[in-house]
């Protein structure tokens, strides 16, 4: 899979989100000004560049699947692309939003609104890989710029980028930075975490909340007992896994023991 | 070597002489700080910024400091991170290419630090890993790595010798503590009023000398010893010096998945040890992709990468990395340089956000009856 031509074209699609990964790639600075010499945009709605129907070779995704329009237009993409390429933690994961899979979510519907009728909305929040094929995700909440450039100039050199498995730790420890869960007892999400952020988190003296996603070889039920030993409370540990990547199956099936016990 | 200075005695509030001595040569100096809830090295300017009386305490997965209102400025045993993190930088560019507009392609080597610096609070575990850091880095059986030699190079090293041992510390059992014997150029145990000072090199005599200092008198010296014995003092142990025949018969002991289920391998004890070396590379290029960087950084035998070859991993689970890291550290260690990779520092023990105990693991997977009750 090579892009033959010269100067290829990029496409940033935004479903169900924030807008924070697009800002990530309005964020570069001077970079963005090489970025648009390199590739042509055709759309690019943050930076006001509108075209959702252009055949494109890359297409980036910002945005979880929560409307039946959506799921229509995801398919559509997919077909008018040929790197599709998931953005963020709604993209990859279905976002903080994908909470909902969890509730019934019609019932806040009618709750919320005064005229739940005009709410066209699905139960659930579903990362792109439910519904079509993708050929990168890149996890973060948001990605950073660098994920961005590092990912377009691979995929022009005609190779794939070389995504971050790593935990948070490697990062944080090469940082230099002092473990908070060490040093003050502080719930840290960093051993199952992705890295990309590099630990941006724990050298403001925060715990990881896993903007990240889940790392290669996690260990989510040994970090889990960490966190009783430490004195959390089970919904206090449940909530810890269940938030922005609450969807992710590896933080969802340990976040939901922990949030049955508490039911208990 | 020249004969080293009789011990001599630092009056406490001429320690800043010793730094300003350090200073005017151009040494970058690197002291013990408190920063973040514990005590780190950073660049150090007066003494004002040592920690003064507060004691470190360890305990497996967890570190406090507490103040004990002494005067003393170093009454904690070991920092995060040893002097690994000067020498064999975590991140560091080897090389830089560009292409020019003809499409020739430059090589370039990044701007070596010729900088002096010099670290003053280096325990002996912290030197009996530098010498296995040097021993690797430095080996004339493979060309000596420029960067780390050129900033070894450039190194001057002030021991403190402990005077209290951590829980978690265990170097007189590995034989590497807790009094300095060499390896550095000034070593220093602390006192009630200052400090007893040796040379341990021909430079290290030259930054006493200006000092002027007095012999260190019976009692001084006698309060240095009992001082230091505490240090011996130490809970945990090694269960041998040379654990290789034992970890190697023990491939199959059940312990390693019972490990395996408390690991989070997340790299934490080979970052905090002060003699692993090892390190991935990878290239950056720059978005205009008319340049790039060749980046090292620390790795570990706990990422995926470590173990990752033409697209099999070879230690795909926790279990294969957890005994990777401990029968090298504790076994071939012993064939590549003729020791245990281990220094007692206690590290890997404190730092392990699972709160792993590596000298427990040790003696139960020393007692090769778990493996017999099992087949």
């Amino acid at each position: 899979m090579k892009i033959n031509h010269n100067r290829p074209t990029v496409a940033v699609h935004k479903f169900t989100s924030c807008d924070g990964c697009q800002l990530a790639i309005l964020n570069l600075g001077e970079a963005l000004l090489t970025l648009t010499e390199l590739v042509e945009i055709k759309q690019f709605a943050e930076a006001g560049i509108l075209d959702e129907h252009a055949t494109v070779d890359i297409a980036f995704i910002e945005g979880s699947i929560s409307t039946p329009r959506e799921m229509a237009q995801v398919k559509k993409i997919r077909e008018q692309s040929h790197y599709l390429i998931a953005m963020g933690a709604c993209a990859t994961s279905g976002g903080i939003q994908a909470l909902r899979n969890m509730s019934d979510g019609q019932a806040w519907i009618d709750a919320i609104y005064a005229s739940p009728q005009h709410i066209e909305s699905l139960t659930t929040s579903t990362p792109l890989s439910d519904h079509v094929r993708i050929d990168l995700e890149l996890w973060g909440c948001p990605v950073s710029s660098h994920q961005i450039t590092a990912t377009v100039r691979a995929l022009l050199f005609g190779v794939l980028p070389k995504i971050e498995h790593d935990k948070v730790c490697m990062a944080c420890k090469r940082s230099q930075a002092v473990c908070v869960m060490v040093s003050r007892g502080e719930p840290c999400m960093g051993p199952v975490t992705n890295t990309g952020c590099g630990a941006l988190c724990p050298q403001f003296g925060r715990g990881c909340y896993a903007c990240y996603g889940p790392a290669e070889n996690p260990n989510p039920n040994a970090l889990a007992s960490r966190f009783e030993g430490l004195g959390m409370s089970a919904s206090e540990i449940s909530r810890n896994f269940l938030f922005i990547n609450n969807n992710a199956p590896v933080f969802q099936t340990i976040g939901q023991k922990y949030s049955e016990r508490r039911d208990e | 070597m020249t004969q080293p200075l009789s011990p001599q005695f630092l009056p406490r509030d001429q320690l800043q002489r010793l730094l300003d001595g350090l200073h005017q040569a151009g040494h970058k100096t690197y002291g013990p700080q408190l920063c973040d809830g514990a005590i780190v090295y950073a660049p150090l300017n007066t003494v004002e910024e040592l920690p003064q009386g507060v004691e470190d305490h360890h305990a497996p997965g967890s570190y406090r400091l507490k103040e004990n209102g002494s005067q003393r400025w170093f009454d904690w045993v070991s920092t995060p991170q040893g002097i690994k993190p000067l020498l064999f930088k975590p991140r560091e560019i080897l090389w830089r290419a560009t292409r020019d507009a003809t499409g020739a392609i430059h090589f370039k080597n990044p701007e070596n630090s010729t900088e002096k610096v010099a670290i003053i609070g280096a325990r002996a575990c912290d030197l009996a890993a530098l010498a296995l850091q040097d021993r690797h880095f430095l080996s004339i059986e493979q060309t000596p790595d420029p960067f780390y030699a050129e900033r070894r190079r450039h190194l001057f090293i002030i021991a403190i010798n402990c005077t209290r041992a951590a829980d978690t510390c265990f170097c007189v059992s590995c034989g590497d503590g807790p009094k300095c014997e060499h390896g550095f150029d000034i070593a220093m145990t602390e006192i009630e009023h200052g400090f007893i000072i040796v040379s341990g090199s021909l430079q290290g005599k030259q930054f006493i000398k200006p000092l002027a200092l007095n012999s260190a008198d019976p009692a001084q010296l006698d309060e240095a010893a009992q001082r230091e014995a505490n240090a011996t003092q130490q809970q945990r142990a090694v269960p041998s010096q040379n654990m290789r025949e034992t970890l190697f018969n023990a491939l199959d002991h059940p312990q390693w998945d019972d490990i395996a289920s408390r690991c989070l391998s997340c790299g934490n004890c080979t970052a905090v040890c002060p003699s692993c070396f090892c390190y991935s590379e990878q290239a950056a290029p720059q978005l205009d992709g008319n340049s790039t960087e060749q980046l090292r950084e620390w790795d570990s035998c706990f990422t995926q990468g470590h173990s990752y070859m033409h697209g099999i991993t070879l230690r795909n689970d926790t279990r294969l990395r957890y005994r990777q890291w401990l029968t090298h550290k504790f076994a071939s260690w012993h064939d590549q340089q003729g020791r245990s990779g281990c220094t007692g520092c206690g590290r890997c023990i404190s730092w392990c956000p699972a709160g792993i105990d590596i000298i427990e693991e040790l003696t139960i997977l020393s007692d090769n009856r778990g493996v017999a009750d099992d087949a």
